[in-house]
C-alpha cells in the first residue's frame, strides 16, 4: 500500500438542526484516484469542504501527511498542499488567467503594488510545465468552460498540492474535452499526487478511479475497488436498494397524429436548416456534443431567441411563434437546464410555483388568488407526480434537484402544454430520483405528451428516447430508431462529423 | 524566461486594446461631440474662462465619482458620498473655525473623518452583512444630520483660516504658466484620479477589489480575506470624499451643513457614463473622469445656450439612459 496523504476518522459536523456529516471515515493514497460518491445531500461536498479549510469539523480528526491538521480556513489547507477544485467555477471572470491563478498571492514589489511581469511569468511558467496552452493574459471570461477548469486545475496546483480535491469537474465539459481532463488526472497521478474526485457520472469512475468511497444521508456506506465493483452494486450502495436499469419500450406510433414539426429553421451559425418531426406520445431525444445547437433549437422553437428562417406547425396549422408567450399559448412549454434561474421562483412555496404560468385562472373578483382551489389543484400534483414535500407552502428552494423539477414539469402540465421540452432534464439530479423522473417521462408520454428531450448524458438519452435527433455544428446529422438497435458509437458518429 | 512569457501574439493584444479601449473611446467621442456640438452653437463656449469654469465645476462631482467608483467596481454601491462630503467639510469648518487649529490639520482631519466613516459603512456591508445600497443609504441620513448638528445648522465660514480659498481657488500651475491659470481643485481631481487609477491597476487593493466585483465567493475562497479589504475599499473612498469637502468649501469659503445630498447621483450618474459596470468587475478611473466632464460641460453648454435648468435636468437623465444602453449594446456585441 502506497503512504497515506489524507486520513480522515470519525468526522461529524453538524449545521443548525440537521447531521450533515456522522462519523464519516476516509483515506487517500498517494497517486490515487479516489471517487467520492452519493446522492445529492449525502455529505460529499462538506467533507471535501471541511478538508479544505472551507468548513471546520465538529469532530473527528484529520491528518495530512501523517499530520494531525484542524484548518482555520481556505489558506491554511492551501498551505498544507490540499488544493480544490469547487463544483461552481470559482473564477473571476473579468480578470486575466495569470490575475485569477494568483489572487491572494500576488508577487508584489512594496506598498502592496503588484509585479504583473512576474506574474504573468510564473504563470506562464505554470501552465507550461503542466503543458496547459494557454495565454496567462486572456481575460477568463473569454475562455470556454473547458479551459477555465484548465486554469482552475492550474491554480490548485500551484500551491504545490499534493492533494487535489474536484467537485464535478466534468459537469460542463464535452466528451472531448473530458478525454483530455483524464490524460491530465492520469498525468497528475503518475506524479504521485493523490486526487479526490467527486462524481455523478458512473461511466467516468470506472474509468478513471482506483477505489470508490460512498456516502449515504451523512453517513459512511463503505469503500470499494472501482475495477472489481460492478456499477450495480455502486449504485445499490448510494440509493440503499437495488435499481434495475429498463430497457425502452418503444410503443407503436403510426396511428398517432403529428403535434409538432418544425420545417427548415435557422439562426444564425447555431442553427442551420433544421427539419423534424415529432407525434403525440412521442419521446424524441436529442443527441451531440455541447454546442451542438441542441438548447438552440429548443429556444428558436420556444420563441425565446429569435429565428432567420423556418416554420413552426402545432398540430397541424402553421404557428407564428415570436415569444415565449406564443409558444406557451400554442401549447409548447420549455423546463430549462437551469432549473433555479429560469424555472422556480425558488424563494416561493410549491403552490405558488405550480400556479406561476396559470394565475389568471386563479383570480376572482378584484385580483384576488383564490388560494384554496391553487391548494387543491397543487396537492393534486403533488400526488399525482409523487413530489416529495412536506407540504403545498414549502418554500421550492428547500426541496431536492428532482422534487424541483417535477415542481417544473407540475407548471406545464397545469398550463394544459402537450408539447413538451426537457432540457437536460436530470442535470444535478441524483441515481435515484433519476430514474423517477424517467418513469415520470414515460407516464407523460403515455397520456398523450409529445415530448423532447436534450441530454448530454448518451445513457439517458438512449433509456428514454423512441427516436433520437443527432445535431453537431447547428445541423441535423440524422435520425436514428431508439431501443436496442442503436449504438453509442452509431450516435456519436453522427454527432462528430 | 521572462522575456519569453512577455511575447504575447499580437493578434491577442490588439484584440485586448480594442475591448477595452472601445469603451472609453465611445464616451471620449461623445465628449468630443458635445464640445463641437455647443462651440458652433455659441461663439462664447469655446472661451478660455468658459473651459476653466467647465473644469472648476467638474473638480467636487469628479472625485466624488472616483471614490464612488472603486465602491462600484468592487460591486457594491456608496450612496453617502454626498452628505460625507459635507460632513467632512463641517468637520474641517469645526476644526479650522471653531478651534482655531492650523490648515494641515484641518485638511488631514477632514480625509480622516472620511476615511473613518467610509469604515463604518464598510464594516456595515462586510461585516454586518447588509447590501450597500441601504447601508450606506442610513450612512447618508445619518451624515446629513449629523452635518446639521455638529455645525448647529449654520454655515462654518473659513474666515479665520489664511490660504484656506486658495486650495481650491487659487492656481500654481498659473503661476508657473500665466496663460495657463488651471485651478488648483482642478489639479487636485488629476492628482486623485491619477493615483486611484495607478492603485486600482497596479496594487493590491485594486486587484482584489476588481476580484471581489467579479466573484467575491472565488476571491474569499482563494484564502483572502475579503470583509477586510471590502471595508477598506469602502474606507479609501470615504477618505477620498473627505477630499471633495475640502474642495467644496474652499471653492465656497464655508463649509454649508445643508448642501450635499444629490450629489451621490450625480457621482454614480458620471460613473454610469464613464463605462463603469453597476453589477461589479468592470471600470476605469479614465472613464469616470470622462464621463464626469460629460455632465459639466452638457450643463455649461445648455447654460450658455439659456436652456432653462428645468431641461438641463431632462437632458442629463436622458444621457444616462443612452450611455448605458449604448454599453448595454457593445457587450451584447461581444458576446
Amino acid at each position: 500500500m502506497m503512504p497515506l496523504l489524507v486520513e480522515m476518522i470519525g468526522i461529524e459536523k453538524r449545521f443548525p438542526g440537521v447531521y450533515s456529516l456522522r462519523g464519516v471515515d476516509f483515506n487517500l493514497e498517494k497517486g490515487e484516484v479516489h471517487a467520492l460518491m452519493g446522492e445529492n445531500g449525502a455529505g460529499k461536498s462538506t467533507l471535501m469542504k471541511i478538508l479544505s479549510g472551507v468548513y471546520q469539523k465538529d469532530g473527528g480528526t484529520v491528518k495530512v501527511s501523517d499530520q494531525l491538521t484542524d484548518f482555520d480556513g481556505p489558506k491554511a489547507a492551501q498551505k498544507a498542499g490540499v488544493g480544490i477544485i469547487h463544483q461552481e467555477l470559482s473564477l473571476m471572470n473579468d480578470l486575466t488567467v495569470a490575475q485569477n491563478v494568483f489572487i491572494g498571492r500576488e508577487p508584489r514589489s512594496s506598498w502592496g503594488v503588484i509585479d504583473e511581469k512576474r506574474l504573468n511569468s510564473q504563470a506562464s511558467d505554470i501552465f507550461k510545465k503542466m503543458n496547459f496552452d494557454i495565454e496567462p493574459m486572456t481575460e477568463i471570461g473569454s475562455l470556454t468552460v473547458a479551459k477555465q477548469q484548465m486554469v482552475e486545475i492550474a491554480k490548485a496546483l500551484s500551491f504545490q498540492s499534493r492533494v487535489l480535491i474536484m467537485d464535478e469537474p466534468t459537469a460542463a465539459l464535452n466528451d472531448a474535452e473530458i478525454a483530455e481532463l483524464f490524460v491530465i488526472i492520469r498525468r497528475l497521478k503518475s506524479e504521485g499526487v493523490g486526487i479526490i474526485y467527486i462524481s455523478h457520472k458512473m461511466d467516468e469512475i470506472k474509468q478513471i478511479a482506483d477505489r470508490v468511497t460512498v456516502l449515504r444521508d451523512g453517513e459512511y456506506i463503505g469503500t470499494v475497488e472501482a475495477k472489481e465493483t460492478p456499477l450495480s452494486k455502486i449504485i445499490s450502495m448510494m440509493v440503499g436498494r437495488e435499481v434495475k436499469d429498463e430497457a425502452v419500450y418503444i410503443p407503436d406510433l403510426s396511428t398517432q397524429p403529428e403535434l409538432l414539426a418544425v420545417k427548415g429553421l435557422n439562426r444564425g451559425k447555431e442553427i442551420k436548416d433544421v427539419n423534424f418531426s415529432l407525434k403525440k406520445g412521442e419521446i424524441l431525444g436529442f443527441a451531440g456534443l455541447m454546442g451542438a445547437g441542441r438548447t438552440e433549437v429548443a429556444r428558436a422553437i420556444f420563441g425565446a431567441d429569435p429565428i432567420d428562417s423556418g416554420e413552426v406547425w402545432v398540430n397541424g396549422k402553421l404557428c407564428q411563434i415570436e415569444s415565449p408567450s406564443d409558444a406557451v399559448a400554442a401549447g409548447i412549454g420549455y423546463l430549462s437546464e437551469d432549473r433555479k434561474h429560469f424555472g422556480l421562483a425558488l424563494g416561493m412555496d410549491v403552490r405558488a410555483n405550480i400556479a406561476m404560468a396559470t394565475l389568471n385562472r386563479f383570480t376572482r373578483s378584484l385580483g384576488a388568488l383564490n388560494e384554496a382551489e391553487m391548494s387543491s389543484i397543487a396537492n393534486g400534483y403533488i400526488k399525482q407526480l409523487g413530489i416529495r414535500t412536506p407540504s403545498d407552502t414549502q418554500e421550492v428552494g428547500f426541496l431536492s434537484g428532482g422534487n424541483q423539477q417535477k415542481v417544473v414539469i407540475a407548471k406545464w402540465l397545469l398550463k394544459d402544454c402537450d408539447i413538451l421540452i426537457f432540457d437536460e432534464p436530470t442535470r444535478g439530479i441524483d441515481v435515484g430520483a433519476k430514474s423517477e423522473i424517467y418513469k415520470l417521462l414515460e407516464s407523460l408520454a403515455k397520456q398523450g405528451k409529445a415530448i423532447i428531450v436534450i441530454s448530454s448524458e448518451l445513457p439517458e438519452v438512449m433509456r428514454l428516447s423512441h427516436r433520437i435527433a443527432v445535431m453537431c455544428q447547428g445541423k441535423l446529422t440524422g435520425i436514428l430508431p431508439g431501443g436496442k438497435e442503436t449504438t453509442q458509437e452509431q450516435i456519436m458518429a453522427l454527432a462528430t462529423q | 524566461m521572462i522575456t519569453e512569457s512577455q511575447k504575447t501574439p499580437p493578434s491577442l493584444v490588439s484584440k485586448l486594446i480594442k475591448m477595452t479601449a472601445h469603451q472609453r473611446v465611445l464616451a471620449f467621442a461623445s465628449l468630443i461631440v458635445l464640445l463641437i456640438v455647443f462651440s458652433i452653437a455659441s461663439p462664447n463656449f469655446m472661451q478660455t474662462s468658459n473651459m476653466l469654469a467647465i473644469l472648476q465645476a467638474t473638480s467636487v462631482n469628479g472625485v466624488l465619482a472616483v471614490a464612488a467608483t472603486l465602491v462600484i467596481i468592487s460591486g457594491g454601491i456608496d450612496l453617502s458620498v454626498g452628505t460625507l462630503m459635507t460632513f467632512t467639510a463641517v468637520i474641517a469648518g469645526v476644526l479650522l473655525t471653531n478651534m482655531n487649529l492650523p490648515l494641515p490639520i484641518g485638511v488631514l482631519g477632514a480625509i480622516l473623518a472620511g476615511a473613518f466613516c467610509g469604515f463604518c459603512s464598510g464594516s456595515f456591508v462586510a461585516k454586518m452583512k447588509i447590501p450597500p445600497f441601504i447601508a450606506t443609504l442610513g450612512m447618508m441620513l445619518i451624515l446629513k444630520g449629523l452635518s446639521l448638528v455638529v455645525s448647529g445648522a449654520r454655515p462654518i465660514y473659513f474666515n479665520n483660516t489664511e490660504g484656506f480659498d486658495e486650495i481650491s481657488r487659487g492656481s500654481l500651475i498659473g503661476e508657473v504658466l500665466p496663460f495657463l491659470p488651471i485651478p488648483n481643485g482642478v489639479l487636485i481631481l488629476f492628482i486623485v484620479a491619477g493615483v486611484a487609477s495607478y492603485v486600482l491597476s497596479k496594487t493590491i487593493l485594486g486587484r482584489y477589489c476588481f476580484g471581489i466585483g467579479s466573484n467575491e465567493e472565488a476571491v474569499r475562497l482563494s484564502g483572502v480575506n475579503t470583509d477586510r479589504w471590502k471595508i477598506a475599499i469602502y474606507a479609501v473612498a470615504g477618505g477620498i470624499c473627505g477630499i471633495a469637502g475640502i474642495l467644496i468649501s474652499s471653492r465656497l469659503n464655508s463649509a454649508q451643513p445643508a448642501l450635499g445630498l444629490g450629489y451621490e447621483l450625480e457621482a454614480i450618474a458620471a460613473v454610469v457614463i464613464g463605462g463603469t459596470s453597476l453589477s461589479g468587475g468592470r471600470g476605469t478611473i479614465i472613464g469616470t473622469l470622462i464621463g464626469a466632464l460629460i455632465m459639466a460641460v452638457l450643463t455649461n453648454g445648455l447654460r450658455v445656450l439659456s436652456v432653462a435648468q428645468e431641461w438641463q435636468t431632462v437632458v442629463t437623465g436622458i444621457i444616462i439612459i443612452l450611455a448605458v444602453y449604448a454599453d448595454m449594446m457593445r457587450r451584447q456585441k461581444s458576446k
